[in-house]
Formats: structure tokens, C-alpha cells, sequence
């Protein structure tokens, strides 16, 4: 697409040799792909001549008055921006820079460039005698209603989503077999020795808002949790640090006895913010947890420095503790003081293992089998590029 | 009934997080003005929902003092912190509270002085529940955690100039445990995250998974 975009600004640009100049200072001039609009790309061929800067002019007539949009020493090249140009060995051969603006003349203030506004462009290239100018290129900035450089991520979520829904498909005719997680085994324990002991359950979310997926898959879990502690009679605390969070949960726990034939069950200060800021929130749930001695601690979502706070304080209360979080980073403090420990995916997997729903189970299938295809790709990645083929290198790059 | 509890919920959801996912791909003006305004909205929806938050941390608290449950005291101090924060806020160091916020005055002072120091204070003492769970950890048990225990010894060493003194192998034996096995398992549990972030999505979007609306997925 750039190509082309460039090809047809080549075409406009009426050929000018500055005099005696071995500066080559012909432009091509494009809308700036993949971005929100009002903004234009150059480009020009790098050159071993002294140049001390570039300077690239606009106007909004071919004829001018130009005006300075952009002065650069060392401008970048193109092989710098692989999300707009790609791989291509040739781009180290090119200069490019971006124009969003341009000095207004009268004002100090810098006029940005307006979308669908034809605007002509040229390069003035700063040498020992004296500033060479180029031709003069067009261009129209716009935005983009397609992020190109996203083709591959687009694709692989296609890709991956296909074979989630394939087995969802497919679970729907045959039991798939699913591995066991030993920290979802161990739920039912856990609450069922709670029972036993006549003590509460203290559910604890992590830290992030309702708009992020481990929190909305902490929810998922906690709908199950309600669930049994609503056929077995237990109580159930949960701690909240967000107030969406907080007001979501009520519904779901609420729900979920309801859903059991429980609704005079349901407490709504069950579900309760025991604080907003992250520490203080640490302090309030640890607490709880040496003040009211639950029986078992679920603590799922993402969490941060607090995970080990809460988790070790857990620990000296004795009760059973199931961590869930995808926080690698904080995962190694959950393995080592809680007795179960979903680890990244299984904290997304819970919902649908605990349900034990076929079509919640063939996604879980679906996800160990692009698990196991991007595994087979990178492997095959691994020994390509160490046989010094990029080719499939760049075509995963996140750019 | 249904329809307002189940379905009118779901079309939402597929309607917003359909919204969200195309917008990812579209850089246009267009798009990222209809996200701002996305944020916009949740913003709003926060707002109201921290009054939500606040009626409960304080009815939580009251019925604490009521039945003076184990630590009422302390619920006792919230209620006079909330008391005292809020009195400062509406007096705004003099301003008065229709006025933006003052950066010096009482309220800043309490917050700084007393609820940044009390949550670096907390943070501090990671170091020592650090200790205390390594130390539990650490036990040579099994083959396992022989191996965590001489990888953590070296990392250790490794980071601090007493590794290099002892031996230069150290810090290059340290570097190569991050760099390679340790970047190794990080990026297989991201890749696994990545995946069950777009199963849960899916499960979500298309309305398999609807225990977040309460009380399982049928």
C-alpha cells in the first residue's frame, strides 16, 4: 500500500536537479500509513555528501510561500521503521521523516496539517555552499481505517480464535479429555473443610479494574465459588479493592445463591471494599485474615507487590490457600506461600474447568491446541533463524 | 425479566467488546475518538461507582463498631480519618471546596505525611516477608528445590559486588539464569496467558461464559 502511495507521489514530482548539487534531495511524499490522520511522510535517498541538516518545507500551493515544517541533522532512516516499510535490505538506503505541522508564518504557533488537504513538499539539504533545494512532491494526509502492521496479529487472533471455536464445536458431540489442574481440584477441599470448621471463606481480587481480563476472569471464578458455598452453607467473604469490581461481584455472588435456591443466604456486605489504595488495601485483607481466621483464601486476578503481604500473612494463619494470577512476576511469591497455585492460563482456564460445561471445556481444548501450534512454531522459528532466515522472525514481530 | 438480566447484557457485551477488538486495528480518527469516548464513559461509571465503594467500606466498618466485633477499634479510626480527610478536602486549604484542589494545606499534609509514609512502611516490610518465605522455600527437600536453592544463591550473589569479588563466573552464571531459563519460563507463561486471554474473550463475546452476569454459564 505504501508502495503504491509512493509510486504515485514519484509520479507527481516534477523533476528539478539543484545546480552542481551532488545532494540528492528528490522526495517522495505520502500519507503516513497506519495512523489517525493529519500527518505526511518523507522520504529521500541518503547520500555521502556533507550535508550538516535537512530541511523540509511546506506549502499549500505548488508555488509556494513554502514554510519550514521540519529541520533534522541526523533524520532516520527507513529501515528504523519496519511497521511502515517492512524488512526490506534496501531501506537503509533511505532517509524518512514525518511532517504533523508546519511554521504558519504570521504565528508562532505551528499550523497542523489538515486531513484531505492537498500539500506540496520539498527538501532543502544544508551544505557548505549554501542550502540545495529539490523538487517539489504532493501529498494528501489522512487517517487509515487499517492498521497494516497489524495483518499478522489480526491473522494469528483469527487463526487462534478458529481453533477455540472449532473445539467448542466439537465438544459439543464428544467429551473431550481435559488435563487435570490440581489448584481447582483442591477448591472443593478447601471449601469443604471450611464447612467442616464452621469457618468463612475469604475470596481477595486482585488489583486491577473490571476492564481487564484477569479480573474478569477472577469474577468468573468467584460465580463458582458462590455457587458451592451456597450449597454447602458457607460463608463467604470477598475483598474488594475497585468499586466496579465490588458492585459486579454482589451481582455475581447474589446470583449464584440465587441460583442455588439460597437468596436468604446471601449477605450483601459479604462483598465488601476493604480499600482503594494498594497497600492499605494489603493491610485491611491481612487484617481479616489474622483478626477472623478464615478457613480457606482464594485470591485471584492480577496482583502486585501486595501478593506476598497477603500470601505469607495467609500462611501463618494456617488456612488452606489457592492463588490464582497471570503476574509472572509475582507468581513466584504465590508458589511459594500458598498451597495451590493456578499459573497464568489456568487462572483463565478455572471458570470453564470448574463448570465442568462442554462447551467451556472445549475451549480450554482449543487453547492447548494453539498453545501446542505456537509451540511447533517456534521451534520451527528457532531453527530457521539460526540457519540466519529471518522470514518467519519478522512475521510474528509485534510492530 | 430474562431479557433485561441475561440477554440485554450479553448484547451489550458483544456489542461493546466487538467495538473494542475492531478498534485495535483501526488507527483512524474516528476509532480513537469513539475509545476517548469509551473512557469517558468509564470514568463516569467509576464516579458513581466509588460512592457505591464508600457506602460500603463504611456500613462494613459501622457494623463492626455495633457489634464490636474483634478490632473495632480500628474501624473506629477509619471513620475519624474518613471524617477528618473530608473536612480538609471541603476546606481546601481556605479555597473552599468549589475550587480545584490546593497542592499545600492540611490535606496534603496528611497524606503525605501520614498515608504515603504508612504504605512505604508497608511496602518495606516485603523485605522481611521475602526472608521468611525463602527461608521456608529454600529447604533442600527435594531435587527441585536444591536446584531453586543453588539458582537463587547464585542470582543473589550475582547481584551484589561481593559475587564478582568472589568469582567472575558468578555474575555470568546469574545473567545467563535470568537471561535464559528464567526469560524462557516468562515467555512460555505469557504466551499461555495470551492464549487464555483470547479463549476467555471468545467464551465472553460470543456468551458461552456468562457466569460474570451470576450464577453459571446456562
Amino acid at each position: 500500500m505504501s508502495k503504491i502511495a509512493s509510486w504515485i507521489a514519484v509520479a507527481g514530482v516534477a523533476l528539478h536537479v539543484a545546480a552542481g548539487a551532488q545532494v540528492p534531495v528528490d522526495i517522495v511524499a505520502f500519507d503516513t500509513p497506519n495512523d489517525a490522520g493529519g500527518s505526511l511522510t518523507i522520504t529521500w535517498p541518503r547520500t555521502e555528501a556533507a550535508v550538516s541538516s535537512y530541511r523540509v518545507y511546506v506549502a499549500t500551493a505548488a508555488d509556494g510561500p513554502f514554510q519550514l515544517a521540519v529541520e533534522s541533522a541526523t533524520p532516520g532512516l527507513k529501515s528504523g521503521e519496519p511497521a511502515l516499510f517492512g524488512y526490506d535490505d534496501d531501506n537503509e538506503r533511505f532517509h524518512v521523516v514525518h511532517i504533523t505541522d508546519y511554521a504558519a508564518g504570521q504565528t508562532d504557533e505551528p499550523a497542523p496539517l489538515q486531513d484531505g488537504t492537498l500539500y506540496f513538499v520539498r527538501l532543502g539539504a544544508q551544505t557548505a555552499s549554501g542550502e540545495v533545494l529539490g523538487a517539489v512532491a504532493s501529498a494528501v494526509p489522512g487517517g487509515n481505517w487499517f492498521n497494516t502492521a497489524k495483518w499478522n496479529n489480526l491473522i494469528l487472533t483469527i487463526g487462534l480464535s478458529g481453533c477455540i471455536l472449532f473445539f467448542i464445536s466439537i465438544a459439543r458431540r464428544k467429551d473431550l479429555f481435559i488435563r487435570r489442574i490440581a489448584g481447582l481440584e483442591a477448591l472443593d477441599e478447601a471449601l469443604g473443610r471450611a464447612t467442616e470448621m464452621g469457618k468463612s471463606v475469604l475470596f481477595v481480587h486482585g488489583l486491577k479494574g473490571m476492564d481487564q481480563i484477569p479480573t474478569i476472569a477472577a469474577v468468573n471464578i468467584l460465580g463458582r465459588v458462590a455457587q458451592r458455598t451456597a450449597r454447602f452453607d458457607t460463608d463467604l467473604r470477598v475483598a474488594n479493592v475497585d468499586p466496579v469490581v465490588m458492585s459486579v461481584s454482589q451481582e455475581v455472588v447474589k446470583e449464584a445463591y440465587l441460583k442455588e435456591g439460597r437468596p436468604d443466604a446471601y449477605r450483601p456486605d459479604s462483598v465488601f471494599m476493604a480499600a482503594t489504595e494498594q497497600f492499605s488495601y494489603a493491610a485491611a485483607v491481612a487484617g481479616m485474615m489474622v483478626r477472623e481466621r478464615p478457613a480457606a483464601h482464594i485470591m485471584m486476578g492480577y496482583f502486585y507487590a501486595e501478593s506476598l503481604l497477603l500470601a505469607e500473612t495467609g500462611s501463618t494463619t494456617g488456612a488452606i490457600q489457592i492463588a490464582g494470577t497471570d503476574a509472572y512476576t509475582q507468581l513466584p511469591f504465590f508458589v511459594t506461600t500458598c498451597d495451590y497455585t493456578l499459573m497464568g492460563e489456568e487462572l483463565y482456564a478455572a471458570s470453564a474447568y470448574l463448570s465442568k460445561e462442554p462447551k467451556l471445556l472445549g475451549s480450554l481444548k482449543g487453547q492447548d491446541v494453539g498453545k501446542a501450534l505456537l509451540i511447533g512454531l517456534l521451534i520451527v522459528g528457532t531453527v530457521v533463524a539460526s540457519f540466519g532466515v529471518d522470514f518467519l522472525t519478522h512475521l510474528f514481530a509485534a510492530l | 425479566m430474562l431479557f433485561m438480566t441475561r440477554t440485554l447484557p450479553f448484547l451489550f457485551c458483544f456489542a461493546f467488546g466487538f467495538t473494542g477488538f475492531a478498534i485495535y486495528y483501526i488507527p483512524h480518527e474516528w476509532a480513537q475518538s469513539v475509545e476517548r469516548e469509551f473512557a469517558l464513559w468509564l470514568r463516569l461509571v467509576y464516579a458513581f461507582a466509588y460512592i457505591l465503594g464508600l457506602v460500603s467500606l463504611l456500613s462494613l466498618h459501622w457494623s463492626k463498631i455495633r457489634q464490636r466485633q474483634a478490632g473495632w477499634a480500628y474501624s473506629l479510626v477509619v471513620y475519624i480519618s474518613f471524617g477528618v480527610m473530608f473536612l480538609f478536602v471541603v476546606y481546601n486549604d481556605g479555597n473552599g471546596p468549589f475550587t480545584s484542589q490546593a497542592t499545600t494545606g492540611p490535606y496534603q499534609w496528611i497524606f503525605t505525611s501520614i498515608h504515603v509514609a504508612s504504605s512505604a512502611t508497608m511496602f518495606s516490610m516485603l523485605a522481611f516477608y521475602i526472608s521468611s518465605a525463602a527461608y521456608r522455600t529454600f529447604r533442600a527437600r527435594t531435587p527441585e528445590a536444591a536446584i531453586l536453592l543453588v539458582s537463587a544463591i547464585i542470582v543473589m550473589l550475582g547481584r551484589v559486588p561481593i559475587g564478582a569479588y568472589i568469582s567472575d563466573i558468578i555474575p555470568d552464571t546469574m545473567q545467563w539464569l535470568m537471561s535464559v531459563p528464567n526469560m524462557a519460563a516468562k515467555r512460555g507463561i505469557l504466551m499461555g496467558v495470551s492464549l487464555g486471554a483470547i479463549a476467555t474473550s471468545l467464551r465472553i463475546l460470543f456468551g458461552i461464559e456468562r457466569s460474570y452476569l451470576g450464577g453459571g454459564g446456562d
